[in-house]
């Protein structure tokens, strides 16, 4: 296996699925001659020409709905958002149109196409380019959300969401993207609706998405060094949930921590921690606690952003909490 | 052919000129770069079109004079009254720079005083030397995020704001620097928002995209590409409603122009007459995206034309041709005629921020415009001929104003960062304590 970058893993996923697909395209702001904005389109212009890798004008209403349109008439396409922050423009496209296509043309049409680009929170960036709305995209049936943690997740699960035959929210990270590690070569699948278990544990199972599975991850580490044994669940995929995985590590540990960089209020998090306390209230000895971004927009100022992000030492603290240790 | 065809329905859709209008076939008719190689060939096909329509002419300018005494009146009856009520200072604040010395220079029939030519050019080059700063603020990792310079664009934000009333609204993108300094906001407070700083023009929250200055009626500082376009029509809808005589100044980029709200703005600005000046900072690249690769109408004047929107072209690297086009254009809103879009031709001479390497162009097209269009150099070597100045008061002015911003981003840098507390305010102006999510509290 090579060790790659998450933008690299990313790449190699779509430019297999072109490779083996012809109706795949690739259409989005800079995503052909500049490679990409965050160079995750890097070569494939040279590769698959300009009929299949496609710069737009800044028009994110527009290129999204072609897609969908396109996607009706049997293409397959990738629709890039230079970040999430943008896609909102494109939201009449994602929810009225791509989302419900199937259901209210009873199945006539339908909308196999992947929305993908840069969320969750970048650095600096102040409160209209950082922040995380998958939470939007979960609460609409029609629509499956992905969110990989690292470089093979992202290869596998993007090759298995342009395969999908429904609408694909793709939601990568832009902190992310520089990430190394090892990549399987070639093809690689890995499947939607399903969960990960990152680090196996015997104490506390803390739940995290995306940028996140990495913070708790290394909340783990310092819990160890304090004879707490986590274990770290990575949904992968938030919409549909792998509800099974996260039941079964709280049957094991019977306390739960819920991570999210984004806003709690109606959040992915409190989402999971119903389902625990719906489907696993027998089992949990304390109840869960959610770790979130704080209840405001992001600012800019260095030491105000870090206060509005979620830390591992909120995790460890979280953690702590529902063992009791505090 | 199909061209010409294009051309002609601007002449028959534009709105014939009213008794506030002024000439817009003259606009076209001094197309600023009608020898340079931007000039597309088709343009001279339709001068030649305008100059058939010439009789009309002399109609125009005697209107138009008269539309100027008619305003001059009403402003100084009406509009100053306001003036004189909304600033205690008794307008002193907006008192108009363009009263005419003896010495200083004719520009197209307008006279600039030796004193506004100095404040022009010092202006502009206080933006260059200030964004120069904030660039190697950002190279010691100083400043963070995206931060979007504007060397090469520092006419068209001082121009304009020559032209402008201060009581005038203003909105801007992300590349929002010059255009808050020329507006005159405490460059130490904008250095300050750079730097993430308490004494910020927001307070440390927004940063180098989201300068804001109520007080100067400054509305951004946008991230969010044409964002601004809708909000600046409803600026310029609350002075219609008031009937208040302010303008809305909304700018956008030559990628903004291709949102769909932007057409949707421009709409409904011609059905209502609202005043706004559209302006487009046409530097010919929206991030790595030349014009032509993003646009199939180039001309981004004509925009507007299926929504009766007139519209003209600058040239935006020179600082009175900005500030005589921009007068007209204020003039024309103001007046109630309506929008108008001005499509200021520049360049960028950085990357489009600080971490775009701008591979995408060539080292002879930024020379190019560098070197033989430089807006600041343009205006001091006109300067210097009408006899108003010398070289070496420029080199000193030019050492002044660098010792001025090393002290100012030294004392932006020496304030600290904002309090903690500031995280919680002014999320939602009305709280309400007892309901969840609570007010200022994590859980
Ligand atoms: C809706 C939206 N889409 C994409 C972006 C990313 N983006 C930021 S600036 C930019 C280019 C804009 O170019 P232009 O309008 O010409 O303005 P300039 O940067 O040249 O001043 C893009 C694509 C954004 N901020 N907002
Ligand atoms: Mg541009």
């Amino acid at each position: 296996m090579a060790k790659i970058t998450y933008r690299e893993a990313l790449n190699q996923a779509m430019c297999n699925e072109m490779e083996r697909d012809d109706r795949v395209f690739l259409m989005g702001e800079e995503v052909a001659e500049y490679n990409g904005a965050y160079k995750v389109s890097q070569g494939m212009l040279e590769k698959f020409g300009p009929r299949r890798v496609i710069d737009t004008p800044i028009t994110e209403l527009g290129f999204a709905g072609l897609g969908v349109g396109a996607s009706m008439a049997g293409l397959r396409p990738i629709i890039e958002f230079m970040t999430w922050n943008f896609a909102i423009l494109a939201m009449d496209q994602i929810v009225n149109a791509a989302a419900k296509m199937k259901y209210m043309t009873g199945g006539q049409y339908s909308c196999p196409m992947v929305f993908r680009g840069a969320g969750g929170a970048a650095a600096r960036v102040s409160s209209q380019h950082s922040q995380a709305l998958e939470n939007w995209y979960a609460n609409i049936p029609g629509l499956k959300v992905v969110m990989p943690s690292n470089p093979a997740d992202a290869k596998g699960l993007l090759a298995s969401s342009i395969r999908d035959n429904d609408t694909v929210i793709f939601i990568e990270n832009e902190i992310n993207y520089g990430d190394v590690a090892e990549v399987p070569e070639g093809e690689y699948i890995v499947p939607l609706g399903k969960a990960d278990v990152k680090r196996a544990g015997r104490d506390v199972t803390l739940v995290a998405h995306s940028r996140m599975t990495g913070y708790a991850l290394a909340a783990a580490e310092e819990l160890a060094k304090q004879g707490i044994d986590a274990e770290v669940i990575d949904p992968r995929t938030i919409r549909p949930l792998d509800e099974a995985t996260i039941l079964a590590s709280v049957a094991k540990t019977n306390r739960a921590v819920v991570i999210e960089e984004g806003w709690r209020f109606a959040g992915i998090g409190a989402e999971i921690s119903a389902r625990i306390m719906e489907k696993a209230f027998d089992d949990l000895d304390a109840p869960v606690v959610r770790v979130t971004g704080k209840d405001v927009p992001m600012p800019y100022a260095a030491n105000l952003e870090t206060l509005a992000l979620p830390s591992v030492a909120e995790i460890v603290e979280a953690a702590r909490t529902v063992c009791n240790r505090n | 052919m199909l061209r010409r065809v294009n051309y002609s329905i601007i002449l028959t859709h534009l709105p014939a000129p009213k008794v506030a209008s002024f000439s817009r076939v003259q606009e076209y008719e001094t197309y600023p770069f009608a020898s340079q190689s931007l000039l597309d060939p088709a343009l001279s096909d339709f001068r030649a079109q305008v100059l058939k329509n010439k009789g009309f002419y002399h109609i125009k300018i005697i209107r138009k004079m008269i539309t100027i005494i008619c305003h001059w009146l009403l402003r100084e009856c009406s509009y100053g009254i306001i003036r004189r009520l909304s600033f205690p200072n008794g307008g002193a604040m907006v008192a108009k720079k363009k009263q005419v010395k003896a010495k200083g220079l004719t520009h197209e029939g307008r006279d600039y005083s030796a004193e506004s030519l100095h404040k022009m050019h010092d202006m502009m080059l206080y933006i260059r030397r200030f964004e120069e700063k904030a660039g190697q603020m950002y190279g010691l990792k100083k400043i963070g995020g995206f931060c979007h310079l504007c060397n090469g664009q520092e006419a068209i934000c001082v121009g304009m704001e020559e032209a402008a009333e201060s009581t005038d609204y203003m909105m801007t993108s992300y590349r929002d620097h010059g255009h808050i300094l020329a507006r005159g906001s405490d460059p130490t407070a904008v250095m300050a928002e750079l730097l993430g700083r308490a004494g910020g023009v927001v307070g440390g929250k927004g940063g180098s995209m989201h300068m804001f200055d109520a007080e100067k009626n400054f509305a951004g500082g946008n991230g969010i590409v044409g964002e601004q376009v809708p909000i600046g029509i409803g600026f310029g809808f609350a002075s219609k409603y008031r009937d208040d005589k302010r303008v809305s100044i909304t700018i956008m980029g030559d990628g903004g122009i291709n949102q769909g709200a932007v057409y949707e703005s421009f709409n409904m600005a011609a059905l209502w007459k609202l005043p706004v000046v559209f302006v487009i900072e046409n530097n010919q690249y929206a991030m790595g995206t030349s014009i032509s690769r993003a646009s199939a109408e180039t001309h981004l004047f004509k925009r507007g034309i299926s929504f009766k929107v007139p519209g003209m072209q600058v040239d935006g690297m020179d600082v009175l041709e900005v500030e005589r086009k921009t007068s007209e254009a204020l003039e024309h809103a103001r007046s109630g005629e309506g929008p108008i879009i001005v499509e200021m031709m520049t360049y960028r001479y950085r990357g489009h921020s600080m971490s775009d390497p701008a591979t995408y162009r060539t080292r002879d097209e930024v020379d190019e415009w560098r070197s033989g269009r430089d807006p600041i150099a343009r205006l001091q070597k006109q300067m210097v001929d009408a006899g108003l100045t010398t070289e070496d008061a420029f080199k000193q002015k030019d050492r002044e104003i660098k010792k001025e911003v090393a002290a100012v981003a030294k004392a932006a840098e020496a304030q600290s960062e904002p309090d903690p507390s500031v995280l919680w305010k002014d999320v939602i102006s009305d709280e309400i304590p007892g309901a969840y999510p609570y007010p200022g509290q994590v859980g």
